[in-house]
Order: C-alpha cells, then sequence, then structure tokens
C-alpha cells in the first residue's frame, strides 16, 4: 500500500520526516527498506501487464453462489460467535478440518498438535519470533520463497542457503555446512525447507533425501520447518511423505494452508509442531493478533462439512497442470536455448536460468515495456545471487496468457543475447527448437 | 483552484511518484485548494478535457512523466503546468543530451561516450570499446541515458564487465552511456524559481551509512544513507556547488523547481546529471533543502503553482 490510499489521513507536517523519525526506527528494521526491485514490482500490478511474477491462486474458480450460501450459513448458524474473539490455537471444527487434510497427505497427526495461523506466512512469522536471536543461523534452500526473505531479515538472521538440484537440498553441501558451522560454533536455530514443488525452483525433494534429512536432524537435534503449501497440487508422479510423518513430530515443524486449496483471501493456515514448541508459538501469536479470524475460520468449517473439498482441489489440479503443461510448451518454443527451466510436477512455479551475462533485474525493466512481468532472482537470495534466474508462476493467469507473456519474455531475451553476441563477437546458440524440427523431419521422411 | 496532481503512471518510478503525489495533494489541502488526484493512464487527456483543472501538479518521475511527454500534452490540452517545459524536460532526462549541452557550456562533467543500441547493431561499435575503455580508465560507469532512478547503472571495473553492463543497461534504454568513474562525496543542490528568478538552495551531501561502495541502490534508501542539510563544506565549496547547479538549469532551460547531482572530490567539482521533476516525497532531497532554507513544503508548492498559472498567462 501507498501512502497515497490514505490522503489527508496524516497530520500536517513542516519538519522533515526522516530526520525526526530516522534515529527511532529499530536496527532490525534497516533490512526492510524499500528497494528499487521492490518499487518495479509496483509497476507489475498494472492492470495492462501480463504478469507471470506473482504467486496468486486463481480464485474466480471458487463458485460465487457456494461463497454466498456458506457466508450466510455462518451468519444463522454461528453469528455471534463468528463475530467474537476466539481461541489462539483456533477452533476445534478448523483443526479437524486440518487433520483431515493432513491425512490426504498420508500424515497423521491429533488435533492438540496443530494451531490454526494467519496464512501459513505467520506460521514463519511465528517460528522466527520462538527462535532467532539477532545473529543466529538459518538454513534454507538456494534459491529460497521469495516471501520468507523479509521475515529472516526482520529478526537479523544470518540465513545460509544450500544449492538444489532435481532432487531437492543437497545433503552433502547440507552435511558440508552444518560441519563447518559446527567448527565456527554455531548452531542452526532451523532449517526451512519447501519440499514439495518447491517456491521458487520447482523442483520436490526426493524420498531418499527425505529421510537423510530427517536423519541429519534427528542425529544433530536441530529443528526443521517444512513449509508445505503445495503438496495437494500434484499433477503427476506419486505422492511423497511428508518430513513430519517421516519424522514422527519431533523435530519438524509443519507449515500447512488453506490459500492454496481454497482461498487465499481467506487468510488462514496453520501449523503442527512438537509441543514445547507449539507453546512458545502460542505465546507469539498471542502477542501477534491473539487470534486469527474466526468469522474465517467458521467458513472453513462450513465449507468442510457441507462442500467436498477434494472435488474443487481436483477442478484446481486439472486447471493448474494445463497451465503448466502450456508454459512447458510456451518457454521450449520461445525461450532461446542459452535457457533452462525446471518442470514442476506440481505446485505454482518454476524456475529458469539465463546466460550468466544476462542480469534479470534489468530485464525486468525491459519486458515491462513489452507489458509483461515475473521475479527477478536475486529476490529468492540473501546473498545477491540470484542475478541471472527468474521466477514464472503458471497458476494465476489463463492459458493465452502464460503464452503471450512466455512470447514476450522470450523476445527479450533474446533481443539481449544477440546483442550480447554483438558485443562479444560470441554467436548465439542454435535455436532450442532445432534439434525437434529436425527430429520430426526425419520421422516425416 | 482546481489542481489535478498529475502521479503514478507505468513508469519504474511510480512508487516514489504516488509519494510525491500524495504528499503534494495533503499540501494542496492544507491551502484549500480543490484536488484532484489522477494516476496517469491511458485516459489522461479525457481526464483533462472533462474536469478542466485550473493548473496541473506533474508529480510524476521516469518515462513519460519526467521526459516530456506529459507536458506536451498539457501544452496541448491548455492546461497550465508546473516545473519545466517538454524542451528541458527532454533535454534532463536524457543524460547524453545534457551532458553534450553542459560540456559545450564548459560546465564540468565526467568525460563520457555514448551510443545508441543501433551504433553497435548496425555500425559494428563494439569494435570501439577497446579505446573508449583506454580513454576513460577502469572501473567506468555504465549508465542508461534515460532512467531516472538508480537502475541500470553498473559499475565495469574490467573489459570483461563492459558487454555485461551494456546488456543491462540497454534494457532501460535504446541510448546508453559509458562514463569515466569520478570518487568523492556525492552532493545535491536543488533549484526553486523565485520573484527574481532561480534560487539555489542549501547542499544536501548523501553519506552512505555502510560500505555499499558499489551500490548504487542504496545511496537514496532510508537507513543506509544519511542527508545531510547544510552538507559540510566550505563556504566557497558551497557556493561555487550552487553556482554551477544554476548554471546547470538555465544551459537546460529549466523553469519552476529541479535537482541537480554533483560530485566534490576534494576541491573538484563535477556535474552528474540534472532532475526536472526530482522526488517531493518525505524522504526526498528538495524538501529537505527547502526546508533548510527556510522554505515549508506549502510555500514551494504555493510558489510553483503560482508560477505556472503565471506562465502561461504571459
Amino acid at each position: 500500500m501507498t501512502i497515497d490510499e490514505t490522503p489527508g489521513g496524516r497530520p500536517p507536517s513542516s519538519a522533515h520526516e526522516i530526520e525526526r523519525y530516522g534515529g527511532l526506527f529499530a536496527k532490525r528494521t534497516r533490512g526492510m527498506t524499500s528497494s528499487a526491485m521492490r518499487d518495479m514490482m509496483a509497476v507489475t500490478a498494472r492492470p495492462e501487464v501480463i504478469s507471470l511474477a506473482t504467486g496468486l491462486p486463481d480464485t474466480t474458480t471458487f463458485p460465487a453462489e457456494d461463497f454466498a450460501w456458506l457466508m450466510a450459513r455462518v451468519a444463522v448458524d454461528s453469528s455471534a460467535a463468528a463475530l467474537q474473539y476466539g481461541p489462539t490455537d483456533g477452533l476445534d471444527d478448523v483443526r479437524r478440518c486440518i487433520v483431515e487434510v493432513m491425512a490426504a497427505e498420508g500424515t497423521e497427526v491429533e488435533i492438540d498438535d496443530i494451531m490454526v495461523t494467519t496464512g501459513g506466512q505467520q506460521v514463519i512469522d511465528l517460528v522466527c519470533r520462538a527462535f532467532l536471536d539477532p545473529g543466529d543461523v538459518v538454513v534454507a534452500e538456494a534459491p529460497t520463497y521469495p516471501g520468507a526473505v523479509p521475515c529472516f531479515n526482520s529478526f537479523q538472521a544470518d540465513v545460509v542457503q544450500i544449492a538444489m538440484d532435481e532432487h531437492g537440498m543437497r545433503m552433502d553441501v547440507l552435511e558440508e555446512t552444518l560441519a563447518r558451522l559446527k567448527r565456527e560454533g554455531r548452531r542452526p536455530k532451523f532449517i526451512y525447507t519447501i519440499p514439495n514443488f518447491q517456491n521458487p525452483g520447482g523442483v520436490t525433494m526426493s524420498l531418499e533425501r527425505r529421510r537423510a534429512l530427517v536423519k541429519i536432524a534427528a542425529e544433530q537435534e536441530l529443528v526443521i520447518l517444512e513449509d508445505n503449501p503445495y503438496g495437494l497440487l500434484r499433477y503427476e508422479g506419486e505422492p511423497l511423505p511428508t518430513l513430519y510423518s517421516l519424522d514422527g513430530g519431533r523435530y519438524v515443524i509443519y507449515l500447512g494452508t488453506f490459500s492454496k486449496i481454497l482461498s487465499a483471501g481467506l487468510r488462514l493456515g496453520w501449523t503442527a509442531a512438537p509441543k514445547p514448541i507449539l507453546e512458545r508459538m502460542n505465546l507469539g501469536k498471542q502477542a501477534a493478533d491473539l487470534c486469527s479470524s474466526p468469522l474465517n475460520q467458521y467458513f472453513v468449517a462450513a465449507y468442510f462439512q457441507h462442500r467436498d473439498w477434494r472435488t474443487y482441489l481436483t477442478q484446481l489440479r486439472t486447471i493448474y497442470r494445463r497451465r503448466r503443461d502450456v508454459m512447458l510448451a510456451a518457454l521450449e518454443e520461445y525461450f532461446p536455448a542459452e535457457a533452462t527451466f525446471t518442470r514442476p510436477q506440481g505446485g505454482l512455479f518454476l524456475w529458469a536460468t539465463l546466460p550468466d551475462y544476462l542480469d534479470t533485474t534489468d530485464l525486468l525493466a525491459r519486458a515491462l515495456r513489452e507489458h509483461v512481468a515475473f521475479v527477478p532472482g536475486r529476490a529468492a537470495y540473501l546473498d545477491g545471487r540470484g542475478g541471472s534466474e527468474m521466477r514464472l508462476n503458471f497458476s494465476g493467469v489463463n492459458e493465452d496468457e502464460i503464452r503471450e507473456g512466455v512470447r514476450r519474455i522470450g523476445k527479450v531475451i533474446a533481443e539481449q543475447v544477440a546483442l550480447y553476441g554483438t558485443l562479444t563477437g560470441q554467436k548465439p546458440a542454435p535455436k532450442r527448437g532445432a534439434d525437434v524440427v529436425e527430429f520430426r523431419r526425419r520421422e516425416a521422411s | 483552484m482546481k489542481v489535478a496532481v498529475l502521479k503514478g503512471g507505468s513508469s519504474l518510478e511510480r512508487t516514489v511518484s504516488l509519494r510525491s503525489g500524495a504528499r503534494v495533494e495533503d499540501a494542496l489541502a492544507r491551502l484549500g485548494h480543490e484536488v484532484l488526484p489522477i494516476d496517469v493512464g491511458a485516459d489522461l487527456v479525457e481526464r483533462l478535457q472533462t474536469e478542466r483543472p485550473d493548473v496541473a501538479f506533474v508529480a510524476l518521475h521516469g518515462r513519460g512523466g519526467e521526459d516530456g511527454t506529459v507536458q506536451e500534452l498539457l501544452e496541448l490540452v491548455g492546461v497550465p503546468y508546473t516545473a519545466s517545459r517538454p524542451g528541458a524536460c527532454i533535454r534532463c532526462m536524457d543524460k547524453v543530451v545534457a551532458k553534450h549541452a553542459l560540456r559545450d557550456a564548459g560546465i564540468p562533467t565526467p568525460d563520457f561516450y555514448a551510443f545508441s543500441q543501433a551504433a553497435f547493431e548496425e555500425l559494428g561499435a563494439a569494435k570501439a570499446l577497446p579505446a573508449i575503455e583506454e580513454r576513460l580508465d577502469f572501473p567506468i560507469v555504465v549508465k542508461p541515458a534515460g532512467q531516472g532512478s538508480a537502475l541500470g547503472i553498473k559499475f565495469a571495473s574490467r573489459a570483461a564487465d563492459v558487454p555485461n553492463a551494456l546488456v543491462s543497461a540497454f534494457s532501460y534504454d535504446a541510448k546508453v552511456l559509458l562514463e569515466r568513474y569520478v570518487p568523492g562525496r556525492d552532493l545535491a543542490v536543488s533549484v526553486i524559481e523565485g520573484p527574481d528568478g532561480p534560487q539555489a538552495l542549501p547542499v544536501v551531501e548523501a553519506i552512505p551509512t555502510e560500505e555499499d561502495f558499489y551500490d548504487f541502490e542504496s545511496r537514496y534508501e532510508i537507513g543506509r544513507t544519511r542527508f545531510v542539510c547544510p552538507a559540510d563544506l566550505s563556504p566557497e565549496l558551497a557556493e561555487r556547488a550552487q553556482e554551477l547547479a544554476l548554471a546547470t538549469w538555465r544551459v537546460l532551460g529549466c523553469s519552476g523547481f529541479a535537482r541537480v547531482d554533483l560530485m566534490t572530490d576534494g576541491e573538484d567539482l563535477t556535474v552528474l546529471e540534472a532532475n526536472a521533476i526530482p522526488g517531493l516525497t518525505d524522504t526526498s532531497l528538495l524538501p529537505l533543502a527547502a526546508e533548510a532554507a527556510g522554505i515549508g513544503f506549502d510555500e514551494f508548492v504555493t510558489r510553483v503553482l503560482d508560477l505556472a498559472v503565471q506562465r502561461t498567462s504571459v
């Protein structure tokens, strides 16, 4: 939000405000300043821009009449309670829904192990609150969820990012890093991971790696924060067990959300965690917001009681699978051969890597002139890496827009690759499609 | 008066512009004007034609709003507007045009070479790069010609960095410049026009709080840069900086208000660029300098509006 939206809302001032407040802001807010990149992201929200930058689920797919009927139901059945404060842990009815959702992924959990939160994002915040002193080490994937970056920054964490490959976080790199940290006398407070269809990487942690990670955590007594917003949005391949289920709830804090299977606007997520941790997080939540919206929780309870949540989920899977396929096909067609990209088995994102001489933050400026947007890779790192990478979302816009958006980005990349070739005398690689055409021709003859 | 505040738009400096605009709107409301906020888009001309404001306060930054485009439209529609006219806007926004004008007028500005994308694509300009690198010495600053903020500005510390930096700069504009790196302190001199002509305000110095030597982005961020006004300079040096700012203003033909950015290395002063519509937010340099000169924000807005109205009545 900009100040612009509340005209006249501030008292008149004549003194220079930055000087007035500058000395009062907490040191930890230093990492939260606006940056040119964030300013640029403001333009991506313009209506003329095809934004492959958001992480938005497609809420137009939820039937408006269902919404109206369920809300009316809440008003009739639970008016006073829905308008009242609720328990910090969340409503029992909602926690029972959560048990059901987690069971659908093969994870057994008791309702007492669960706390309802204000979006999954709050779980990250509460875990940081509970565990982090300034300078503490957090281990995360490289790249990591861009939305976690400001949270880690605001708690002044020292985030160490572990490289991934097509099987997720690399355990050899993790073990080396943990050994190094141990030598330095530093114990990481937690390991943050998104095992399924990682945001932004689009890769899934293999079963073998999951077992290895849980084992490392148990042996070294390290806590894992398992962020699993997309697990149920799998479009191909076999579901894999959650870290929480593999570990038996000893070292894993689980993060789930209704945002991707029902509605992001409800701002409802949850955590399942070992009791002592849950208690600390509960205290943190009391300080943060007392409880998550009971009105919205009643809506969830009514939805699970009167509608089949799995039907809607199946529908979402079908839509998103198609959109993913359209994006992959468009990338094959329009991205130059110098670019590579991941092929996610689910979720909402994929990750593209361009030649290292291209800077995707600058490329975004050029792409915005073609009215298309993506997330520059730097947003997913805390150490300045990711300059030639980008995140592309395929859930938020329709198939035609995905195709057109990818076409425009591909055009801009090709233009820059050619320009670099002109500047250095290097020839661009042959077009990605060349082999395919060759192959088809042979087939035809 | 009915005052339209033009802000936002689709330039990369949209966010800053919205904040500048909001602050101007607050001031206008306090001054008792009727405020018409316009987030500029495809309906701009139509809105100006139907709403018929008495005057427009242009609080736009960057492409479209600061480069003469909107000013040209305002002239066409016949709505008086604040700050510089199209010609001066074009000269300020295009760093290549500005630097040529400064150099021709004998105003010191770092050595530079400018190229269009076409020069590389059609005229083999790449072959000239080694000669440029020799003449400018490393590090070389590579800048898009027409980008107001720090976006796209890169340091090339060796020859191998130059092509990447050029590709980045060409993301923002079809014209770029390679400029000699000038070490030293960052200064900004804002100029406001008054009844007796342009007045240079006290010098502001931007001092990075961290060692972000190569990080342009941090320069104007709260918490990462400290602003000192008046800057800690000898009276002679401060006066020369103000004189250079006024000379720059005249050469580029500015009106209303503007900000000139300079560098000082010891006693040497060079002009980097001029901004036809500098930021007017709570954290911007022009309002800070005006404050130091005893000119409150409301008074600044009043002055600028009066000038805009007078300009058309002549």
